[in-house]
């Protein structure tokens, strides 16, 4: 039961974090679409924020103290970076990251 | 009418099932709630990468605080979409608020990028309808996901990597559309950061400030040399 209010909370949280978002800039920007400093966070922040979201989670998936620390993780994010790189298709890329590193795990395929 | 919107979202809803699809089976082989939760989220949060990234906080039992940061600044990207519609939306009526808030990535492509009539009221509607469209691919992925995560027996161990991996596809993309890896650097720098000096629990949050810090440092630094605007950064 206490699980399923955390569940509840969670969703409302996260809801309300991703609405807010989304209607800021019609409550507050509506003077301020030229200002420099809104154009500047525009320009650099999303992608300042996906790689830093990239690097904590490749991080925490790979496993740091086997023989080869952290391969099992890199190998599959190289191959994210190759496969979009050649086809620019967001799902085939994510698919063959997440197969590989599926494989890696599953197969043991990097020996711990 | 409907007709003309189906094509023109087709495109979407070949990108929202199979990702909506791929969320729900994560939901359901990393987490122990009931599957109908996965499509509950596509309703109330409707975020793709957001929803992802909530999976794993929901596996680690996340702090409510946390989860409004991370989700906050993973989605901050659409406090700058907004900017860009202020006009289009204008005299929405009630639609207004669903536009807004069902204003997701492909949803903001689709709408900023149509050909549009003078006709404005006309063109709102449709702009709601492609919305709702929008939203309905990507729900149905969730709950289809969701299924099959809880009814199909298979060994789902390191499918969580599809979260880092979406977030490498996006940085690639980021990077392209910017044309200057700095903020890359800053962003990836910051979490090493973070990852060195700080627990788990609270490296998200230090490292978006250390990157937020650094994005005002910049913005100083190019105001007072604005000759230099435009120009690589070291």
């Amino acid at each position: 039961m206490a699980d399923t209010w955390y569940l509840a909370g969670f969703i409302a949280v996260a809801a309300a974090a991703t609405f807010a978002t989304r209607v800021i800039p019609f409550l507050f920007f509506q003077r301020h679409t030229e200002h420099p400093l809104v154009r500047h966070l525009g320009r650099y922040l999303p992608a300042a924020v996906m790689a830093l979201l990239a690097t904590v989670f490749l991080q925490r998936s790979a496993s740091w103290h086997s023989t080869l620390p952290g391969f099992d993780a890199l190998i599959p994010a190289a191959l994210v970076v190759a496969v979009h790189l050649w086809r620019r298709n967001a799902l085939l890329s994510i698919a063959s990251g997440t197969i590989a590193y599926m494989a890696i795990l599953q197969l043991n395929l990097i020996q711990v | 009418m409907n007709q003309s919107v189906f094509r023109l979202t087709l495109p979407i809803l070949f990108g929202y099932l199979p990702l909506g699809m791929a969320f729900g089976v994560l939901f359901t082989t990393q987490l122990d709630y009931p599957w109908w939760a996965a499509p509950a989220m596509g309703i109330l949060i409707y975020a793709g990468a957001g929803q992802i990234l909530a999976v794993s906080l929901l596996a680690a039992q996340a702090g409510l605080l946390e989860v409004f940061v991370a989700m906050f600044v993973l989605n901050a990207r659409h406090l700058f979409y907004g900017l860009s519609l202020l006009g289009q939306f204008h005299g929405a009526g009630w639609r207004k608020a669903y536009l807004i808030f069902g204003l997701t990535d492909e949803t903001y492509s689709l709408l900023t990028s149509r050909a549009r009539s003078a006709d404005r009221p006309h063109e709102q509607v449709l702009d709601f309808r492609i919305t709702l469209f929008n939203q309905c691919y990507w729900v149905a992925g969730c709950a289809l996901g969701a299924l099959l995560g809880a009814n199909v027996a298979f060994n789902s161990t390191g499918i969580e990597f599809a979260l880092v991996a979406l977030f490498i596809v996006l940085t690639i993309e980021q990077y392209k559309a910017l044309g200057d890896a700095f903020p890359v650097m800053v962003g990836a720098a910051a979490a090493a950061l973070a990852i060195l000096v700080l627990p788990p629990a609270h490296q998200l949050i230090g490292a978006i400030v250390v990157v937020s810090v650094v994005l005002l440092l910049q913005y100083r630094k190019l105001r007072r040399n604005p000759a230099t605007e435009g120009a690589g950064h070291g």
